[in-house]
């Protein structure tokens, strides 16, 4: 994985330093907390319903041992002894106090971390595919770009005060598991007729009130010219997006209320000229170099079959559950890609304790792991394991608590920290959550149902992506009572959609059922081989609707 | 309001004139966009030097045919957040090769002064308490920059490429 040098280290101790002389001011009176507040946001620190917010950045949801023992020894000493990791595959920590923020920016400083652009108005973390460098069908890996880009929207000058907050997302294979499309900017890693490898570049996908896929704008980006053309968005993007609504000002309102054609022409005036002064051309020597951070292990040459592995089958049910699930085949023989869950029933989503986070690093230790990665569906990832491996690891990951078998089933849930944390949520969601878990706890029911993707927010914000739900939830204040509203048929995948909402909203306590009717709705109509996505985009909503509110009707008799 | 310009406090050789208001006999004058173009030829024959001042959503392009005749181009902030001179700025330089004073006016922080000067300016309309060292303090808070802007500085790229 990457390896900060001299410059980038020297970089976070200095934004270290600076972000405390800013701490200073504010606590001696010299800053108000208008003027405050977009700078410690810059710095991913929050002030929320019950104290101040943290936010890491893990870029491209990659993290070494030495930095997840770092985030353990953070949670411990600054935190209640757990983190949190977010669908942006940030960590981040609830109870920091503001003045030691500072210094915890040196301890992740110490293990080339830190928490540059976390939040405000301006470029994010890039995000990348979760198996990038391990899946099978991929064109390349799509970190280094996704570091290069980092890289050059760190401490970006002229895009620091943007209209409104700025995501990018990279892909690499057909099937798109980083949610590209649903991104400020998306960028799918292709390849042209003439066999050239460049980007496909996506403009205005966004949650929020106004949801939106965004739209293909630049058809082939060679390498070269990636970091102009972003360039490009962004300076129509700060010239031209609203700053008269928040509602309003995400880059999303300007490329659809433009269209395609004409916010396309508007980037590439641009375009042209930022490539006449030729400073943002990437030479291939330095894609390179960073490529080569990034080189895969040295596969070992093993059989595709396992014997250690086809016995554990075999002999331990928890096992043959989990590798139905949370495996994924590797593009190297004898490997495989697991994912652990963060979802453990009764679990909140995402949570994950110093403990856990230790052994997951002397797990990475024993077996020869060099990283571990974080996916924006809030788990982790191993992703060069060996097959015959499988079954200690498992062991391991066991007595962590952090071998629960669902993996893209129906309790695997995304879900935000509501308003058990947020002081922007309507409704909690994280108590949703677990009941709906716990509701579906029965493992050879949610095999049954297969692929369910639940993804659920405390408000119209969209933190837990509900929009892109295959079931969508979110948690809306009407008169001072929390109200739940159920949306189906979004994806975050390559096939991207926005839900549709299903209807007048549930109570707290009738939620978990409504849920439940629109799964049996799901068995009843299905179709061999069908996922919940497919049957609703086959049959529509009408049947779902149908089923679903008239039980409740019955039900009141 | 004290001026910074290049560094150091400096006496500001223009005075903003409202529109609507006649201007001084002599020395310079700043005057809006649409003062300036409906007055414009007046303005580059009698009042030098001759400063124009833009609000945030005037694209200074519509500037681009008189640079030559104008001595200061001053971007206001309406508040700090709005980032839009800060394209502007980068604008003037880069695009428009204008070499004349680009300051900054309005509501603006300590913390964006280093920005401010990579993409291009080089005058502030600073607070009456601010002090110089505080200035000097901003430009030396951060060693490298990762992306090229107007102010030439090498990028950490280009120093890893020995270039």
């Amino acid at each position: 994985m990457y390896r900060y040098d001299e410059f980038d280290a020297k970089m976070v101790r200095e934004r270290a330093e600076q972000f405390r002389y800013q701490v200073e001011r504010r606590i001696k009176g010299e800053l108000t907390e208008d003027e405050f507040k977009p700078l410690r946001l810059k710095n991913g620190l929050y002030l929320q319903l019950h104290s101040y917010m943290l936010r890491i950045a893990v870029p491209y949801g990659t993290l070494a041992q030495r930095q997840m023992r770092q985030l353990a020894f953070i949670a411990r000493k600054y935190d209640r002894g757990y983190g949190h990791f977010t669908t942006r595959t940030n960590m981040q920590f609830h109870w920091p106090r503001l003045k030691d923020v500072p210094d915890i920016l040196h301890h992740l400083a110490d293990v080339e971390m830190h928490c540059i652009q976390t939040s405000g108005n301006c470029v994010r973390n890039v995000t990348a595919d979760h198996f990038a460098g391990a899946i099978a069908g991929e064109l390349e890996d799509p970190r280094p770009i996704s570091e290069i880009i980092r890289q050059y929207s760190s401490f970006h000058p002229e895009f620091n005060y943007l209209p409104r907050k700025f995501k990018i997302a990279v892909s690499a294979t057909k099937e798109d598991r980083a949610a590209v499309k649903w991104h400020d900017i998306g960028i799918e890693i292709i390849k042209n007729d003439a066999g050239e490898i460049g980007y496909r570049v996506f403009v205005g996908g966004g949650m929020g009130r106004t949801p939106y896929v965004a739209l293909e704008i630049g058809h082939f980006v060679s390498k070269t010219d990636i970091l102009a053309y972003i360039e490009a968005i962004l300076r129509v993007y700060n010239e031209y997006g609203r700053r008269d609504n928040i509602h309003k000002a995400r880059v999303k309102i300007l490329v659809h209320q433009l269209g395609a054609d004409e916010f396309r022409r508007q980037v590439e005036v641009e375009f042209a000229e930022i490539k006449k002064t030729g400073t943002l051309q990437l030479p291939p020597e330095e894609l390179k170099r960073i490529e080569a951070y990034f080189a895969p292990p040295a596969f070992e040459d093993l059989p595709d079959e396992s014997p250690e592995f086809d016995a554990a089958v075999k002999a331990d049910k928890d096992f043959a559950n989990w590798a139905k699930t949370n495996l994924t085949p590797h593009r190297a023989r004898g490997y495989a890609i697991a994912t652990i869950s963060l979802k453990n029933i009764g679990m909140t989503t995402g949570d994950i304790s110093a403990d856990q986070m230790d052994g997951v690093a002397q797990i990475m230790d024993d077996f020869g792991f060099t990283e571990v990665r974080v996916s924006h569906e809030q788990n982790l990832v191993f992703p060069h394991v060996r097959k015959k491996d499988l079954p200690a690891v498992f062991a391991r990951l066991k007595a962590l608590d952090l071998a629960t078998a669902n993996a893209g089933l129906i309790t695997d849930i995304i879900c935000c920290p509501g308003l058990d944390y947020c002081d922007l949520a309507n409704a909690r969601s994280i108590p949703i959550s677990m009941a709906i878990q716990k509701r579906f706890a029965d493992l050879e029911r949610q095999h049954d149902l297969g692929e369910i993707k639940i993804k659920m927010s405390g408000c119209i914000n969209a933190c837990g992506h509900h929009h892109a739900g295959h079931i969508g939830i979110l948690g809306v204040d009407k008169k001072g009572v929390e109200f739940y509203q159920i949306q189906l048929g979004g994806s975050g995948a390559e096939d991207a959609s926005v839900g549709e909402i299903m209807g007048p909203g549930f109570g707290k306590d009738e939620i978990v059922d409504a849920i439940e009717r629109v799964v049996d709705a799901y068995v009843k109509l299905r179709e061999p081989g069908e996922r919940l996505l497919d049957t609703y985009r086959r049959v529509g909503m009408t049947p779902f609707k149908n089923m679903v509110y008239r039980e409740q009707m019955h039900a009141a008799y | 309001m004290p001026l910074i310009k290049d560094g150091k406090f400096v006496q500001d050789r223009f005075i903003f004139i409202p529109d609507g208001q006649a201007f001084p006999d002599d020395g310079g004058v700043m005057v809006t966009f649409d003062r300036f173009q409906s007055e414009c030829a007046t303005l580059i024959a009698h009042h030098r030097p001759l400063g124009v001042r833009l609000a945030a959503s005037q694209n200074p392009e519509v500037l681009k045919d008189d640079l030559a005749n104008i001595d200061a181009i001053a971007l206001e902030f309406p508040i700090f957040r709005d980032g839009r001179a800060f394209s502007w700025a980068r604008m003037l330089r880069q695009r428009f090769g204008y070499k004349g004073e680009i300051r900054a006016v309005g509501h603006f922080l300590y913390d964006q002064l280093a920005f401010m000067m990579r993409v291009g300016f080089d005058a502030f309309d600073v607070r009456q308490d601010f002090r110089i060292e505080e200035f000097d303090r901003a430009m030396r808070e951060m060693t490298y920059v990762y992306q090229p802007s107007t102010d030439g500085r090498k990028t950490v790229m280009q120093i890893r490429r020995g270039e």
